[in-house]
């Protein structure tokens, strides 16, 4: 704003020295011209001098300006090597130091196979079912973001990518963007993280398939007050109303919304359980006037020995669907379930099941129902070998025997473990 | 204009002004007496407390006896951190896989990555084993900042518990007396401690040990052991047929007695071993709370001290 005011004042003065036409005005021209530049000079050490310092500081986490007074014997390892010693040029911005404000870079492949016949829905011998780009960071005292691209074999999608705002007052979490919904558990898990190759019957049949109800809108959620040693917290969302075959908007109005409720409990140091209720509702593919209504439960118990956690642990899963399918001539009322448990046996081997139950979303009649066995082998916490024995039995009695088998590998920035 | 969308609309926002009714209901900024602290693992809580005495309340996350790498992010721990006025934690990535998700879920502005109320206390101590060159995974879990473990030399204990001291000051300046005070009483008494400790391990000095997973750089690196092998061939890559072979050959060679393990691995593998060797598995504990008698930091040194040097003694 200053700049502004001293080149405007540049640019009005030869005005009124023009008048004058005296010696002085020029002199006093020169010097103003003189004093910008030294100020621009100033401006661009001091933005050289920030650029490195704080890059370092980012990796250290915890600025050291915010301790008072050091101790002497204090040392700062990592931010030593990079800080110069006096201000820097900017030459493009070009400087190891600029790579430290990266976003942590990680790719997920997710290769399938599968062999055996399915008549109704069936899957290449190979593909390369998924790549995930993950792109997160930290973007300033108040938000982080974070960005799933997923290469497919039908081209780039954006999985997710949203801001999440940390700092809002009340315990207040807000995300903005495009996300996967908090319908649930199975929805709300990318597929490298789910305890199986494909997803539940209930999943394609209510949910929207692989996809899920995933959209671009506005989430807030927020613990809530509960006796001691209850974890709840409700969610609540609004999303554009476009996700895979469950809605469909057909005007700016149809709005979905989701909203859950969660309920944690610690039963002792090694065990847990977690329910949920959800409730999503939207307008579906018939236009504005029929409306999609899901009302989802899930219950989750979780065995983990704290001092052998590494080596064995149990989880048990259920969800249940309810969806109400407003269509022409009936509304159709569809019901869809699956349980799950996985158990590991050690530190690389993990073996699991799933039973599934669902009717179809359009015509409740029909119901499919299928069970699967896993077996998982790790051979680092960086990939995963899998396979999966699939037996489905679809509505019109036709039945389908698969075997698929799954590599993922990570590449790049750690991600969090899933729970 | 009674159109389904503005039913919606209001169905929507009223529940999210439900959420918000609910947020203005508990006041949790209220004037508390003690400063919360939750740490991420039991040592910097019992280096917290030493300074902070009857001026904090203190948690930790994850216990004693867990292996850090591999906390839950259990959101029994988000009702801890949503209160907190200050979280610490070790740093160097070791708590990568856990704590980021919870401070992100927390909801609570104050401790978030640069606020005031997050502390890393890796930034006040002595970091050994910092890569340089090229990393890769093939290295296995590699910490590219350094290594982790970093809070098992006292001297780093001192650093890092002057650092909580200045950060309680700078928190609650009325007390910053008192912390100093606190401080002080505690250099002093770990002074005394580590000379007990260096007169224990002096004739140890050199011996040679093998240990389940890199926990101990700066451990050994204090009391003059010399780590020349580990179970794991890899961090974080459980042990192999082929590098147990070359270990308990390596282990023969160089008349390796002692096995480190950390509580949280299974002792098959260095039971076997040792069998093999005769040397002798201890099961040391990297951390506060590990073993119900390790209930702070001097107690966790007098214990590992303690079963080192019978360890030793027996080996020679």
């Amino acid at each position: 704003m200053r700049k502004v005011f001293v080149i405007a004042c540049i640019l009005i003065t030869p005005w009124v020295a023009s008048a004058q036409e005296s010696n002085d005005t020029q002199e006093r021209l020169k010097a103003l011209e003189e004093r910008i530049r030294s100020l621009e000079a100033e401006v661009q050490s001091l933005k050289a001098a920030q650029a490195t310092t704080q890059a370092p500081a980012a990796q250290a986490t915890a600025p050291v300006a915010q301790t008072p007074t050091p101790p002497p014997e204090v040392q700062l390892p990592t931010a030593a090597p990079l800080t110069p010693s006096g201000p820097l040029p900017v030459y493009g911005g070009a400087s190891a130091a600029a790579k430290a404000l990266n976003p942590d870079v990680s790719v997920i492949g997710d290769f399938i196979g599968a062999t055996g016949h399915n008549p109704v829905q069936s899957i290449p011998a190979f593909q390369m079912h998924e790549s995930e780009v993950g792109l997160q960071a930290i973007i300033d005292p108040y938000a982080r973001g974070d960005f799933f691209l997923t290469f497919g074999e039908q081209g780039v999608g954006l999985e997710e990518g949203y801001i999440t705002f940390t700092s809002l007052p009340g315990g207040f979490v807000a995300k903005v963007g495009k996300m996967r919904s908090s319908f649930g558990v199975v929805n709300t898990l990318h597929n490298h993280v789910l305890s199986w190759i494909d997803r539940p019957l209930v999943t394609e049949n209510l949910v929207g398939g692989e996809d899920g109800i995933d959209d671009a809108g506005i989430s807030i959620s927020r613990i809530l007050p509960a006796p001691e040693g209850i974890f709840l917290e409700a969610t609540g969302q609004v999303f554009r109303g476009d996700s895979g075959d469950v809605f469909t908007s057909s005007q700016r109005s149809d709005v979905s919304a989701v909203g859950r409720v969660r309920g944690y409990r610690d039963l002792t140091d090694s065990t847990n359980i977690d329910l949920g209720f959800s409730y999503a509702r939207g307008h579906n593919d018939l236009g504005s006037a029929y409306r999609t209504e899901l009302f989802g439960m899930d219950a989750t118990f979780r065995w983990k020995p704290l001092r052998r956690a590494i080596y064995h642990n149990f989880l048990t899963r259920t969800e249940l669907v309810w969806s109400r399918r407003e269509q022409f001539p009936s509304i159709q009322r569809a019901f869809g379930f699956y349980t799950s448990s996985d158990y590991r046996l050690n530190r690389r081997w993990t073996v699991g099941g799933r039973y599934d139950q669902s009717d179809r979303a359009r015509n409740a009649s029909l119901t499919d129902s299928g069970f699967s066995g896993v077996l998982t082998y790790w051979p680092s916490e960086f990939s995963q070998i899998r396979g999966q024995y699939r037996y489905t039995r679809y509505a019109d009695a036709r039945d389908a025997n698969e075997f698929l088998f799954q590599f993922l590998f990570v590449l790049g920035a750690h991600g969090a473990h899933p729970f | 204009m009674r159109q389904p969308f503005s039913r919606f609309v209001f169905s929507t926002f009223s529940f999210i002004a439900a959420l918000a009714f609910v947020a203005i209901y508990p006041s949790p900024m209220a004037a508390a007496s003690k400063l919360k602290v939750v740490t991420a693992t039991t040592d910097l809580a019992a280096l917290a407390a030493e300074v902070g005495g009857e001026q904090i309340s203190v948690e930790s996350i994850a216990r004693g006896y867990q292996d850090p790498h591999f906390v839950e992010a259990k959101p029994s721990f988000l009702l801890k951190l949503r209160q907190a006025d200050l979280l610490i934690a070790v740093g160097l990535q070791l708590e990568i896989g856990w704590l980021p998700p919870l401070i992100t879920q927390s909801g609570n502005p104050r401790i978030q990555v640069g606020a005031a109320g997050y502390l890393d206390a890796s930034q006040f101590s002595e970091i050994l084993e910092i890569p340089t060159g090229v990393i890769t995974r093939a290295m296995g879990d590699v910490h590219p900042l350094g290594n982790p473990h970093y809070w098992l030399d006292p001297e780093n204990g001192r650093r890092i518990a002057r650092g909580i001291q200045l950060k309680f000051a700078e928190m609650r300046p009325d007390d910053a007396t008192y912390f100093e005070q606190r401080f002080q009483s505690f250099a002093q008494r770990l002074t005394t401690a580590e000379k007990t400790w260096d007169e224990e391990m002096k004739s140890f000095h050199g011996s040679k040990v093998v240990t389940y997973h890199r926990s101990w750089p700066n451990f050994a690196k204090r009391f003059g052991l010399d780590v020349v092998g580990y179970v794991e061939p890899r961090p974080g890559i459980p042990p192999s047929p082929g590098h147990t072979v070359e270990l308990i050959q390596m282990m023969r060679r160089e008349n390796v007695k002692t096995i480190l393990v950390e509580p949280y691995f299974d002792l098959k593998t260095p039971n076997s071993i040792a069998r093999q060797t005769g040397a002798q598995v201890i099961v040391l504990m990297p951390s506060v709370g590990g073993e119900k008698e390790v209930t702070d930091y001097f107690k966790l040194f007098d214990y590992d001290i303690t079963l080192l040097t019978r360890a030793l003694k027996s080996a020679h």
